[in-house]
């Protein structure tokens, strides 16, 4: 059986997710556990005036109940944000103190203010209500538009105006220009709704302190176990890398909510040293809510200006973005070098300046969410597009065709430098397998029920594999962005790679061992993916961005190159031929165009009993390699949606939905088909559903499953998945990344066909049965 | 949750008894509304007292009068051929599977949710809630808001649907919970139409007078055009203002005369 690039192989991790024995956080038990419980801020805002464990402390079971004073006392140090994003001005970002327990001030509902540690969990939630805390209340803000307002509320001292930074990006003299000169000018203000991740998991620590070697152990909901290991060690001084190891098992979804270290995971390491017992913390769904960082949240507006041949002259973009109570992990950059970096689309637009203001309010921090700034991009061009196509009069695909980039390397004016694409073939495909052409009969016939049909197109372009770590050095990120990998050929043949990226859903134990298999003509099931654990994986920065496919199996590639090489030699050596004449093939070492040959475990046995290699050669057969791409990957498509709305209710059905990617090479066409679908579910989610609301007084008023609308499966259309595809110069595999793009492509063509049914383009995501409702009788 | 005590009585006697004599004790029927707000520390009964050992389930018809018993699933109710079809098609349309193969309909009209199914078919059928100590009329029987005419102690065993000419019902479901943001249950009895609302008023279930009066002497989906429905008195919140539910409540009646 093939297994190679392009065969569709089993995911091979299924079987023990399917059957219950998967192996998450939650699941670890270890000796002396004890339990941790968060005493959470109810209000939005408040001082802590003083905390009363006392009645806590007397409960039996109970072990310790500890603040923030003591733990800054500790020396842990206060959560950061690793990406340094400079405004307009030349000054600083305005970072506010994030302490794991909040010591004077809370800022948002659910801030955590002391910790119980007991001996069963029930016992330490009960303890938690216990906790006394004394709060002096203050006036609270959730709307990032409100808290830029004079009067506001003042969420940190040190960002005056709750102004993070003031951020642009562009020539705003040069697309001022354009857009006086246009022939035409489309103007739009949107809303990206803020979102909450829910992955099936919900976060998880448990935290072992082996008193007799000072040395700390960490399982976690981690989408990046190494990236935990140095924040935790060099930031929060919980303890030196040597002396922590931190693991990540299987983790159930992570969206780009288990990339940031929060302030339970760090807690539970000082407790556990602290308490002298093992310290478990495992949130429930409302903590989830209340914690997990959120996504997206930017209030925008945007002109884009044409001339009369309805080509694209300037885009002006104003974004307000909202962080939330705190800076996380790479909020800043979720808003500027993710989202800004984007606006050119597929487009050939030759002036464009974007501006951004990051906002504190009080409210769960804003972090990276599946697509991470490029979905905020997205939804912006395709709804301008789209707009502007109805405004000019000209067919949207039309309009789209006449401004697409078809030269490349293609630089933008803001700083993505496009490597490869053909986005007319993905348009193309799209119209033809979404059968645009019949569009108007099925209009038609729709209408006959008492249904308004509607067609809305995107064409998205995003960047993954965020890259290469000088440029973004530059940028102000404090970590590299490269990826590590190591192959271990046993004295048996069989493989181990460990990788520095971290499956948490993807099927990396897969993908991963199929171009092994492929590369060295072996079984699949004779290569197994190590991961997720700093004392096996020399390092690794870990799976977001899309990044695990064109960064962290490139590293691989490199590693397997030296492997080869070995084996050439060892093989020439022993086989008394040229290196240049060896070949590998189906499970064998040959010499080409003879009979001589090894089997693979040959060669791996020699290797390891160094009996008969070649002279100054090293025993052994493991390489490692680090790879940092020259450039970002650049997957783009076209997303065509099709619905049907009720016009007595607004209920919003997606009858047809056509995808066209192009993700270069492809690995395992399902696994990718169901990166696309999922992705589409959370678009669709983000279009049709899902919104965190706040109240004006800052208190979530989505707490739960009961108010926020996850997609459900009939929600959701049949998938029409196609790929159109250009190969990615930049890295060996020509891999491009497909986990984010239908997250990313899919919202505005949602909205865009919704606005087309019921002739009203003023209409907000989530597009609720309400929201529809309301906007059909608005326009009459 | 905290700590408390479960008791599982077989006759109905020693349940009352059990809630009786427990400090702070709780009826626990199908568990889907009561063990969520338990595990949210949002009721902390110190006794629990299972009724699904009392032989309380079951549907039987007597006399044109169909009886379902208390602890009786939504998922029975569902597969039942007893029921009116649109009782049936109402609890099919409950929760999930896990939620119809646990809830009761004693559960769900003890409970009174103002987003509940049940509670516009026990309305609009005109049905009587039986106790442990007595019959209680439909009309007698809702409050407001998760309030109704039990007494402390008092345990549902039964509801008793009367024959009805037609019945239909139509559910439009809130995004997120899936329960009613709408429902609308409509009846046509001997005694002229009823329709009950569930999901939108402010009082949670309630008859619509203006509905009943036009399908009372027309009953068709054209009648329903001509109603007016105010939005005065009904639900607003993120998934629905008053004026949506206005229109809904329009909607929804048309259409549930529509499948009668
Ligand atoms: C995910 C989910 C989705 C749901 N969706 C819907 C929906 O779409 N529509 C809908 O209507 N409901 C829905 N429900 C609620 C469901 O119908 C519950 O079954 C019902 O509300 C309660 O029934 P129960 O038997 O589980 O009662 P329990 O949870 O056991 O009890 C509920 C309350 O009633 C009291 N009680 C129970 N039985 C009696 C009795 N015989 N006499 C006196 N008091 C009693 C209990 O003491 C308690 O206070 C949903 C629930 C869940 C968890």
């Amino acid at each position: 059986m093939n297994v190679g690039i392009g065969a569709r192989v089993k995911r091979k991790e299924d079987k023990r997710f399917i059957t219950g024995k998967g192996k998450y956080t939650d699941d670890v038990r270890v000796e002396n556990q004890a339990y941790a419980a968060f005493v959470r801020s109810p209000h939005a805002h408040a001082k802590v005036k003083g905390i009363d464990k006392s009645a806590a402390l007397a409960m039996e079971g109970v072990i310790d109940v500890l603040d923030g004073g003591q733990l800054t006392g500790d020396g842990i140090g206060n959560i950061i944000c690793g990406w340094a994003v400079t405004s307009k001005d030349g000054s600083p970002m305005n970072m506010g103190p994030w302490s794991a327990l909040a010591t004077d001030r809370v800022r948002y509902v659910g801030d955590a203010v002391a910790v119980v540690i007991a001996e069963s969990q029930a016992l330490a939630r009960i303890a938690a209500e216990a906790v006394e805390v004394e709060y002096e209340v203050l006036p609270a803000v959730a709307s990032a538009a409100k808290a830029l307002a004079a009067g506001a509320p003042q969420v940190h001292d040190n960002a005056p105006g709750n102004l993070i930074f003031d951020w642009e990006i562009g020539d705003a003299a040069a697309t001022d220009a354009a857009l006086a000169g246009a022939a035409h000018v489309t103007e739009i203000s949107l809303t990206n709704n803020r979102l909450s991740p829910n992955p099936m998991e919900p976060r998880s620590a448990v935290a072992i302190y082996d008193a007799a070697e000072e040395h700390y152990t960490l399982y976690t909901t981690s989408q990046n176990p190494h990236v935990a290991r140095l924040v935790l060690s060099a930031f929060y001084n919980v303890a030196p890398e040597h002396k922590l190891r931190v693991i990540a098992p299987d983790v159930g979804g992570g969206f780009g909510s288990k990339i940031y270290i929060y302030p339970e995971e760090i807690t539970c390491l000082w407790a556990s040293m602290k308490t002298g017992h093992s310290v478990k913390w495992t949130g429930d769904r409302a903590e989830a809510f209340m914690t997990d960082a959120h996504g997206r949240d930017h209030v925008s507006t945007a002109r884009i200006g044409f001339d009369a041949n309805n080509r694209i002259t300037g885009f002006k973009v104003d974004t307000i973005a909202n962080f939330g109570a705190y800076m996380s992990l790479f909020s800043s950059a979720v808003p500027t070098y993710l989202y800004a970096t984007l606006l050119s689309g597929q487009y050939d637009i030759a002036n464009i300046h974007a501006n951004v203001r990051a906002v504190y309010t009080n409210t769960v921090p804003v972090d990276a969410y599946r697509g991470a700034g490029r979905p905020e991009a997205c939804y912006l061009v395709e709804r301008i597009m789209e707009t502007a196509a109805r405004e000019l009069g000209v067919d949207p695909a039309e309009l789209r065709r006449i401004n697409f980039i078809r030269a490349f390397p293609h630089q933008t004016p803001v700083i993505m430098n496009y490597d490869i694409g053909d986005f007319e073939a993905n348009l193309d495909q799209a119209m033809a397998a979404a059968d645009v052409a019949g569009f108007a009969a099925r209009k038609a016939e729709a209408a006959g029920r008492g249904k308004l049909r509607g067609l809305g197109y995107s064409s998205y372009i995003e960047a993954c594999g965020i890259a290469p770590s000088a440029a973004v050095g530059s940028l102000g990120a404090g970590v590299g962005l490269w990826e590590s990998a190591e192959v271990r050929v046993n004295p048996v043949g069989t493989i181990e790679i460990l990788t520095g990226s971290h499956s948490h859903g993807q099927g990396h134990e897969t993908t991963f061992a199929q171009i092994v298999a492929e590369r060295f003509g072996l079984p699949i099931e004779n290569v197994a993916i190590v991961h997720g654990d700093t004392d096996k994986v020399q390092f690794g920065m870990g799976t977001y961005g899309s990044r695990s496919g064109a960064v962290g199996m490139s590293a691989i590639v490199k590693a397997m190159d030296k492997v080869e090489a070995k084996v050439k030699k060892i093989a020439a050596h022993v086989l008394e031929a040229s290196e240049d004449d060896i070949v590998i093939e189906g499970g064998e070492v040959k010499v080409a165009g003879t009979d001589k040959a090894m089997g693979w475990h040959e060669v791996g046995l020699a290797a390891y009993t160094a009996h008969n290699l070649p002279p100054e050669m090293e025993p052994g057969l493991k390489e490692s390699a680090f790879y940092d791409p020259a450039n970002f990957t650049f997957p783009a498509g076209t997303y065509i949606c099709e619905v049907e709305v009720d016009p007595e209710t607004g209920t919003v059905e997606i009858v047809q939905f056509t995808a066209s990617d192009d993700f270069g090479t492809i690995i395992n066409p399902m696994i990718v088909e169901g990166q696309v679908h999922g992705g589409i579910a959370q678009g669709v989610g983000q279009a049709l559903l899902e919104q965190v609301v706040y109240d004006d007084d800052a208190q979530l008023i989505t707490g739960s499953f009961m108010d926020y609308a996850m997609p459900r499966a009939d929600d959701l259309p049949s998938y029409n998945v196609n790929h159109a595809s250009t190969i990615c110069p930049n890295n060996p595999l020509g891999m491009k990344g497909c986990g984010e793009a239908g997250a990313i492509g899919s919202p505005p063509a949602v909205i865009n066909a919704i606005t087309d049914a019921i002739g009203n383009n003023n209409l907000a995501m989530p597009a609720t049965p309400l929201a529809v409702w309301k906007a059909i009788q608005a326009a009459g | 949750m905290y700590p408390l005590k479960y008791h599982k009585p077989a006759a109905l006697a020693d349940a009352i008894a059990a809630l009786g004599a427990g400090e702070e004790a709780k009826v626990l029927a199908g568990g889907q509304t009561l063990l969520a707000t338990m595990k949210q520390h949002l009721a902390a009964p110190t006794d629990l007292v299972d009724i699904r050992g009392l032989s309380l389930s079951g549907i039987s018809a007597a006399g044109g009068d169909v009886t379902v018993g208390a602890t009786t699933t939504h998922a029975e109710v569902a597969a039942s051929g007893e029921v009116h079809p649109a009782v049936a098609v109402l609890a099919a349309g409950i929760g999930d599977p896990l939620v119809r193969n646990m809830g009761t309909i004693g559960g769900s009209i003890a409970n009174n949710d103002p987003a509940a199914d049940y509670p516009a078919a026990v309305l609009g059928m005109g049905a009587t809630v039986v106790t442990n100590t007595r019959e209680i009329a439909a009309d007698d029987y809702f409050g407001g808001l998760f309030t109704t005419a039990l007494e402390e102690g008092e345990i549902i065993t039964a509801v008793r649907f009367p024959n009805v000419e037609r019945a239909g019902y139509a559910k439009f479901k809130q995004p997120a919970s899936r329960f009613c943001l709408v429902g609308v249950f409509v009846a046509k009895t001997a005694d002229g139409a009823r329709v009950a609302v569930t999901g939108a008023g402010e009082d949670g279930v309630f008859r619509h007078e203006g509905l009943e009066a036009a399908l009372s002497a027309n009953w068709s989906p054209e009648a329903v055009e001509a109603v007016t429905v105010s939005p005065d008195g009904l639900m607003s919140d993120i998934h629905g203002d008053a004026e949506y539910r206005a229109n809904l409540i329009k909607v929804m009646a048309r259409r549930a005369v529509a499948v009668s």
